[in-house]
């Protein structure tokens, strides 16, 4: 029992954080995709961007001396939304826009979104410096403990509140996500255009309407994703940077283009990436005795300096296998 | 035609202009390190025209190969570290890489399972099965040989060989490796071979930094010779600091020059003849080219392994030059992204727009760091004197403030000069 305990405290939960962190992030680079029909290489910067914003209003909150009963990361996470949802739109305009208006290829727009990608984080870099940061400095991370007796455990489950919330705000977000795609007017559209963009414009949807309420999800998205990550280990100027690849992977794995492809993605990879460096070697103790090898400790099937090659093994594997992703997604 | 020819010059002039005055303001050593440095990148970048101007591969894993290019010049130049031979290490590398053929055995065994009646999804399965098996014994063989090795003699050393043979192993492994990636990734399409080559990069980038046993990881491998004689050397001989530097980096220059032209001169004939015009129709029209009996796949793998040889050098020149291998040192932003800008301000497809967006974008990136010092030490001394206070840390920051400079030169240039400020040239056939 208590190996399970401890198989659920550090694959399950972990995993799952992880997994909503990718998902968030994977739903704005598959949503860019459907709408824009490139792949936008500055998500991941965006989402950094969305912590660093988070970062300073917390700070400014708690200079204010204001104390609340959950994170102040947490608290300032609305107001953090909006100023990344029109810096997405303002990168848009800057950006993007001029040249889709020129018509250019796709591959211009990646090559753009590098541009941007430079730009954010030696902007970031420049007013924060390298260090690490965290949203801990001056409040304790609180931990929710869950007595396991009546089970039969000696171990508690075990998880922090700020994960805790983590999670309850991605099914939010993952299901408000669904209401709009499929109940609402510019969801719908939204989905259209994503299916077939010429046919959209001539039955009469504003795609411009559709592209700014795109990069509004995004980078709202984008912002919630950043933030949890910076509170759940810490806040670096190549954060998500970092990460970029994996939320790709997540991306493709759920077919690019597919919102709900992008969340199934994201957990498949949050687990497979916690599972494959997991120490196996407790959970198999017990069994020590049908095992033909010796149990040691550090039994985990790639090291943990290897996480990433688990997302791009999956990833080739999916392309090779299954060019669409799981989700049959689109392909310009 | 002239018009272009001309505005080609006219930008190499003010190129040579900008860097004789870098030359007065700064002297003569560092100018000589600017421009070792600016025809090492310039090899890179050529080697990214072939993939993307010439080919239009999309190849994000230039940091992944300039990295095997660096450990493969310390692998090859590096003094014979005797510990390493005369222990057990060797050995134990041999049963590693026996496991390593016994795991290839088994994986190629379970490959032909359809032979014995084993067919669709029950041979997927045995093949993963196998590919697991192989992996254990492999780990059970090259764990302990790792850890001893490291232990023991901290890692393998090098062989004690000229530099430039490890400029050409560079090349070789760096082509090898792209083989390799090659064949697995060219299938995909353009932005999908984009996140494809970043994790490769990434995942070599893991491999090298971790495997102490082989390249000393984060502890650093250095000094690496010189092609040419060091600093060091001509101060031995009785000349002044100041001398043997221009010296010493001049013959280094005049060596990665030799190297650079070359490479130029090669790459405009092929580029000029059939195979750069059917390098150029796979490019434009894979479909018709394909149509016209041209092999696609192998053209595109051919041109991939080709431009990261180029890659490799260039990494093993780099690495060389500055005579310490880091693994920690490398960033996909200064190492991927820094190239991709230089390409696409120079002009995808043009071999001078290539070396002119090398020389002139490392130039940016140089100048840009003192530029930002004084910019933000004259913005300290406002805020300073209106009592908002100065800025901390100016050094480090102005430091970062090249990255934003590279960003807006990129976005400047995609806007204004989409096509390079050196364009490829539109092909008229007579």
């Amino acid at each position: 029992m208590d190996q399970l305990i401890f198989f659920f405290n550090k694959v399950l939960i972990a995993g799952t954080v992880l997994g909503s962190i990718y998902a968030l992030g994977a739903i704005g680079v598959t949503l860019i995709f459907g709408i824009l029909r490139f792949a936008h290489f500055a998500h991941g910067d965006m989402m950094t961007l969305g912590g660093f914003v988070a970062f300073v209003l917390a700070a400014l909150l708690a200079a204010t001396g204001m104390s609340f009963p959950v994170p102040t990361g947490f608290v300032v996470l609305p107001l953090a939304v909006v100023i990344t949802a029109v810096a997405a739109l303002g990168i848009d305009k800057g950006f993007y826009a001029p040249l889709r208006k020129r018509g250019a290829k796709p591959v211009t727009l990646l090559i753009a979104s590098i541009g941007v990608t430079l730009m954010i984080q030696g902007l970031l870099r420049l007013f924060f410096g390298v260090s690490t940061r965290s949203f801990f400095e001056h409040e304790s991370k609180s931990i929710v403990r869950i007595g396991t007796g009546w089970l039969g455990g000696t171990r508690d489950i075990t998880f922090t509140q700020p994960q805790l919330l983590m999670i309850i705000l991605t099914v939010i977000l993952c299901y408000a996500l669904h209401l709009f795609l499929t109940r609402s007017r510019l969801g719908k559209a939204m989905r259209a255009m994503a299916d077939n963009a010429d046919l959209a414009q001539v039955s009469g949807i504003n795609t411009a309407l559709v592209v700014r309420v795109t990069w509004i999800i995004a980078g709202a998205l984008a912002c919630c994703g950043g933030t949890m990550l910076a509170l759940d280990v810490s806040l670096t100027p190549d954060l998500a940077f970092n990460i970029e690849l994996s939320i790709f992977a997540a991306a493709i794995v759920g077919g690019l283009g597919q919102a709900y492809g992008a969340i199934a993605g994201g957990f498949l990879i949050g687990f497979a990436e916690t599972l494959a460096v997991f120490d196996w070697s407790v959970v198999l103790k017990p069994f020590q005795g049908i095992i033909p090898f010796e149990i040691t400790s550090g039994l985990s099937l790639v090291p943990t300096e290897y996480k990433l090659t688990v997302s791009f093994v999956i990833l080739v594997i999916v392309l090779l296998a299954r060019p669409t992703g799981i989700f049959k997604g689109a392909s310009s | 035609m002239t018009g272009r020819v001309s505005r080609a010059v006219a930008l190499y002039v003010g190129l040579v202009v900008v860097i004789l005055a870098i030359g007065v303001a700064t002297g003569t050593p560092y100018t000589t390190r600017l421009l070792t440095e600016a025809a090492a990148y310039a090899l890179i970048v050529l080697g990214l025209n072939i993939q993307w101007g010439y080919g239009g591969l999309f190849n994000f894993g230039i940091m992944g190969l300039l990295m095997v290019g660096g450990a493969s010049v310390t692998f090859i130049s590096y003094p014979i570290n005797d510990k390493f031979w005369h222990s057990d290490g060797p050995m134990l590398l041999g049963h590693a890489v026996l496991a390593a053929g016994l795991a290839a055995i088994i994986i190629l065994a379970a490959r032909q399972a359809q032979r014995i009646g084993i067919k669709g999804g029950w041979r997927t399965a045995l093949i993963a099965l196998a590919w697991f098996a192989g992996y254990v014994i492999f780990r059970s063989q090259m764990d302990p040989a790792t850890v001893y090795i490291v232990k023991n003699a901290g890692f393998v050393g090098g062989l004690g060989l000229p530099v430039v043979f490890g400029w050409a192993f560079g090349g070789l492994v760096a082509g090898a490796i792209a083989y390799l990636v090659g064949r697995i990734c060219l299938g995909l399409r353009s932005d999908y071979l984009a996140i494809a080559t970043i994790g490769i990069s990434e995942i070599l980038r893991q491999l090298i930094k971790n495997n102490q046993w082989l390249t000393r990881g984060t502890l650093t491998v250095s000094p690496i010779k010189w092609p040419v004689p060091l600093p060091q050397d001509y101060q031995a001989m009785g000349i002044d600091t100041q001398t043997s530097l221009i010296l010493a980096r001049g013959g280094f220059f005049l060596v990665v020059a030799a190297v650079v032209a070359v490479v130029m001169f090669l790459m405009i004939r092929a580029y000029g003849g059939p195979w750069g015009r059917m390098m150029r129709a796979i490019r434009d029209n894979y479909i018709s080219a394909d149509s016209m009996g041209k092999d696609v796949t192998a053209r595109q793998l051919e041109i991939f392994v080709l431009g990261s040889v180029l890659m490799g050098v260039g990494g093993a020149i780099l690495v060389s030059f500055t005579q310490i291998f880091d693994p920690n040192s490398y960033q996909t932003i200064n190492h991927t992204f820094f190239i991709w800008v230089m390409i696409i301000v120079g002009g995808a497809g043009n071999n001078w727009g290539a070396l002119f967006g090398a020389v002139f974008i490392y130039v940016i990136w140089l100048m840009s760091e003192p530029l930002a010092q004084a910019l933000l030490g004259g913005i300290s001394y406002w805020s300073d004197h209106i009592g908002w206070g100065a800025i901390p840390d100016i050094e480090s920051r102005s430091l970062q403030m090249r990255v934003f400079v590279l960003g807006v030169v990129i976005s400047i240039a995609l806007r204004y000069a989409p096509r390079g400020l050196i364009p490829e040239r539109a092909q008229v056939e007579r």
